[in-house]
């Protein structure tokens, strides 16, 4: 290691300060000194994430003694990441995340390494996952993260304690944000939380055909009908500026018929690409928050957050930390099924379409079955084809009041359990 | 900003996309408002003990860090210390390279490869010499300080940073705990203070203006209309609609108590129509939702209340700052209507859009109209100061009456300090009574502070910050400063609870943590950037963050 040269005790001496005395918080039976210090810097570590949690992530981590970090980003750099990415340069652009992110960090601290992987999560299997220590989460899509603590969650062999992986995530939005421990199997997990992270309801879809009145509804009248309409042929790609540019313009001739005013090319890139505001000291506080997680965990110096840490800060500074709570019908650490209320008079294509938004599901591609029958398939065509009937028929002809059904989502890797209680 | 907002065809320019996460934020007025400041960062201030200890900055360079992001117009680092080998194990603003160098030069160089729109100066002086000359400090419109700093300095540049009007904000992290104090103007007024959409609509219902209330008449016989029109009359409408009936039982009055609302609530929902395929109607789902919260007279908020009592806003003067001659012209127009001008807005309702584009102009003209009124008595008072004041921007005048019931004013504070000023001490004796405070950190980096001023004394034969006796000394000091007054609240427990944050403190030798400075960093320049923009509500004044329980508190002292 590099690190021959340097005098590592006064190098990290200040780090080495909490790993080598006690402290009135830490546990009466920890042993602090070389012992510690060895665990940390063997302990291989993944990050999940090379933006703009995930650039602060790997700074923070490779300076609290990290000495064998691993990243998996997919994405490549935009020149939007710049106000807060700040491991990436204009020059930058158009590369990938993760090997410019690794690169700059190894090159800047002195001793670590750091191995990127350009690709998806679902790309890597359970012996990979099974290398680390801990896996620290800083990602914008909560589908990724699903995936990932259920996967976790999976791992996990309770006559093995090194299968279980804590998971520390982190998520910001504007300037709010969490940073939340879980334990997969012992403490409440991403999916036990579910309801917590509601998306946001969409405008339905006969406001945006008929009776626009905002200038929102024009923008996604042009994505969503618009652009079928004209140019449904080219896949529409929210990175092209020109396709942008184009909705941009419909949306505009929309609102010049209905007298709605307010449409501007900003909006108009924020509603086709889902765009979240995103600031740097926002990144800042919750990556860190994640980080000094990952400290405690791997060294016991001090006790772990248990286990969630809400942030706030558009008024002053404001956290709430709390014990979140581990669900028994949670659909992946629990072995009870979720209770979900229907109306039995709706028809199962109705039902499919609201489990993309009721908070406590949030599935968008779900196929479903009862112990005796396929209820919906959409995959292989032909099972989609002998299904496709049902979709037009009631619950209430369907399934019993109060039945399991398991819900399958291409997106995860287990099923999800749920039980149907009609409403009265 | 250099290159303007584009026009409708051009798209946006290379800037926009560069800050456009940021711009949803606090929008283009907010960036310039960045962009014209610089920031001072005073990272140390000599040696803190004979063994040549320094502060280590690392909370000061990673706050500057994500302001150079965002692109406040520039900083210079003053910090008189060379880099050692015990920084690069936790500033990643240096590198090999940077061993023996300056250290304001090396964090200076390497933030500003962060952004190249920022500028960025450094300068190796301690910040009392630099403070001689009075052309200095005004060039700032921000100064952040990394503690513990030497007393002597750190009165020199809080009372010149007051005397000019410039927000300071003092921080210490130290291991595992942070603290910092936002020293503001001794009046700091915010108009956009972004209250959350939802919770803040006023609709007038209660207080209907004459075009509104015609709106509401032409909605008369409900009855006549067939279901698909019946099912998009605004809710806005039917309310009105269903208070007018109401009124003709109720002596001409709106339903005031919560009792009264829930019986017009159930008035509202008896008109749905519920013989359809949904079996109900969503505009009167939403008249129905909206009854509790949208028929409350209207009345002035403490907040805005507070500042038409002003001395500043009842005595004009010549030199007043605009803000003050805007509040007061609202006043008047408060006093006039015993309303605040409208701020014109209209949430999204199930509507037509014919309709819903009817009734949006209403709001709008009607707020159009409450800021002509407004203009003029600015307009008024500004004559009547002669040629002494330049005009208001229209568009000052209009952010302000749309954002009039949530301005919020700060009076600001001093950075607190336990052993001068009774009231800090009392403010930190009620903390202490609330269980789980963090208000013993505080309290520990008080006495840190004190350690160091008790080294930096001429004479002073103690080498090391981390020496017991003195802790010891100055721990003991500082309990008896607080008990002093009022012994009840510093009890055994509350002094157990000081000498464990102390303890909890001292091992990393008054050294800095990474993470924790990384986190802090990102706190302070978040107060930052609401000082600098003018936007959301800074901290008033000190915040503590503990990250053994991973949780932070806010306190005013
Ligand atoms: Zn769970």
């Amino acid at each position: 290691m590099s690190t021959a040269t340097v005098d590592s005790s006064v190098r990290w001496k200040h780090l080495y300060g909490v790993l080598s005395t006690p402290g009135p918080f830490s546990d009466e039976d920890w042993v602090p000194g070389p012992e510690t210090i060895t665990a940390l810097e063997s302990s291989k570590i993944l990050v999940i994430g090379a933006g703009g949690l995930g650039c602060e992530i790997l700074k923070n981590l490779a300076l609290s003694g990290f000495k064998d970090i691993h990243v998996i980003d997919m994405d490549t750099i935009d020149i939007s990441n710049l106000n807060r990415q700040f491991l990436f340069r204009q020059a930058d652009i158009g590369k990938p995340k993760a090997e410019v992110a690794a690169a700059f960090v190894e090159k800047r601290v002195k001793g670590v390494k750091i191995t990127p992987y350009v690709g998806k999560i679902q790309d890597k299997d359970e012996d990979y996952y099974m290398q680390f220590k801990i896996v620290v989460c800083g990602l914008d899509s909560i589908e990724a993260r699903r995936w990932i603590n259920s996967t976790l969650i999976g791992m996990v062999d309770p006559e093995d304690p090194e299968s279980l992986k804590p998971l520390i995530d982190g998520g910001t939005e504007g300037f709010k944000g969490q940073a939340r421990v879980i334990l997969p199997t012992l403490s409440s997990c991403i999916e036990c939380q579910l309801d917590m992270h509601a998306p946001r309801p969409a405008v339905p879809l006969c406001t945006i055909a008929t009776i626009p009145r905002q200038p929102q509804h024009c923008i996604e009248w042009a994505h969503q009908i618009a652009w079928q309409e004209h140019r449904k042929d080219e896949p529409f790609d929210s990175d092209n500026m020109d396709h942008t540019s184009w909705i941009y313009q419909q949306a505009l001739e929309r609102a010049k018929k209905f007298h709605i005013h307010g449409v501007t090319f900003q909006m108009t890139q924020g509603v086709v690409k889902n765009i979240i505001p995103a600031i740097a000291s926002t990144n800042a506080v919750i990556a860190a928050a994640t980080t000094s997680e990952a400290l405690k965990i791997v060294t016991s110096c001090n006790p772990y957050l248990e286990n969630y840490m809400m942030y706030a800060g558009e008024e002053g500074v404001y956290t709430y930390t709390f014990e979140a709570e581990k669900k028994p019908d949670c659909p992946v650490c629990g072995n009870l099924a979720r209770t979900l209320s229907v109306d039995p008079d709706s028809t199962l294509e109705a039902f499919i379409e609201s489990l993309g938004e009721r908070a406590e599901a949030q599935l968008k591609k779900p196929s479903m079955r009862t112990e005796e029958k396929t209820l919906y398939q959409r995959f292989p065509p032909q099972l989609e084809e002998q299904t496709r009937s049902n979709l037009k028929l009631k619950l209430r002809d369907l399934i019993e009041d109060g039945q399991e059904i398991a819900v399958s989502d291409p997106a995860y890797i287990i099923d999800f359990r749920f039980r149907l209680v009609f409403n009265k | 900003m250099t290159d303007s907002f584009p026009s409708a065809l051009t798209g946006p320019s290379s800037k926009e996309r560069k800050y456009d996460r940021q711009l949803r934020l606090w929008a283009a007025s907010g960036q310039q408002a960045l962009e014209e400041s610089r920031v001072l960062l005073v990272n140390s201030d000599g040696p803190i003990d004979k063994q040549k200890t320094t502060v280590s900055g690392v909370v000061g360079v990673e706050t500057l860090k994500n302001l150079v992001l965002p692109g406040i117009g520039g900083f210079t680092i003053v910090d008189p210390a060379s880099v050692t080998e015990s920084d690069l194990g936790v500033n990643f603003f240096l590198e090999e390279q940077s061993l023996g160098k300056s250290r304001a030069e090396e964090t200076c160089r390497l933030l500003k490869e962060l952004n190249p729109d920022v500028e960025g100066t450094f300068s190796t002086t301690p910040i009392a010499e630099l403070l001689q000359d009075t052309k200095f400090l005004p060039a700032f419109r921000l100064v952040l300080v990394s503690g513990p700093v030497k007393c002597s300095s750190l009165d020199l540049l809080c009372n010149a940073s007051r005397e000019l009007g410039i927000p300071v904000l003092y921080t210490h992290s130290v291991g595992f705990y942070s603290t910092f104090s936002l020293q503001l103007p001794a009046e700091f007024p915010i108009v956009e203070t972004h209250p959350d959409p939802e919770t803040t609509q006023d609709l007038r219902l209660a207080n209907p203006w004459p075009e509104l209330l015609e709106a509401g008449a032409r909605v008369r016989d409900l009855d006549t209309l067939d279901d698909h029109q019946h099912g998009h009359v605004p809710y806005v409408l039917l309310l009105l609609h269903y208070l007018e009936q109401w009124k003709e039982t109720h002596e001409g009055n709106v339903p005031s108590n919560y009792k009264e609302k829930t019986e017009f609530r159930e008035m509202v929902r008896a008109g749905a129509r519920t013989n359809n395929p949904e079996g109900g109607e969503e505009n009167f789902d939403e008249a129905v939702a909206a009854v509790l919260k949208s028929l409350n007279p209207f009345s002035l908020r403490s907040n805005i209340r507070e500042v038409f009592e002003m001395e500043e806003c009842q005595k004009l003067r010549a030199d007043s700052a605009s803000f003050w001659v805007i509040a007061s012209a609202v006043n008047a127009f408060y006093q006039m209507h015993r309303v605040l001008p409208l701020p014109g807005s209209l949430p999204d309702m199930k509507a037509q859009s014919a309709d819903y584009i009817s009734l949006q102009n209403i709001y709008k003209s009607k707020a159009r109209k409450d800021l002509e009124e407004v203009t003029e008595t600015v307009r008024r008072i500004e004559g009547s100061f002669g040629a002494k004041r330049s005009p208001i921007p229209e568009k000052e005048i209009e952010v302000f009456c749309k954002n009039a019931a949530h301005i919020k004013l700060i009076r600001g504070r001093n950075i607190p300090r336990i052993d001068r000023d009774v009231t800090v001490q009392s403010s930190v004796r009620m903390a202490l009574g609330i269980p789980e405070s963090l208000a013993p950190i505080s309290i520990a980096f008080q006495i840190l502070d004190a350690v160091v001023d008790q080294l930096q004394e001429t004479g002073s034969t103690v080498a090391s910050i981390d020496d017991n006796e003195t802790w010891d000394k100055q721990t003991q000091r500082i309990i008896g400063v607080l008990k002093a007054e009022d012994p009840e609240y510093v009890d055994e427990e509350v002094e157990e609870q000081i000498k464990n944050a102390t303890q909890e403190l001292r091992r990393t030798k008054a050294g800095e943590l990474h993470n924790i400075s990384s986190l802090t960093g990102g706190l302070v320049a978040q107060e930052a950037l609401k000082v600098l923009t003018r936007q959301y509500v800074p901290l008033d004044n000190t915040c503590i963050f503990d990250g053994v329980k991973s949780r932070s508190e806010m306190h005013r002292l």
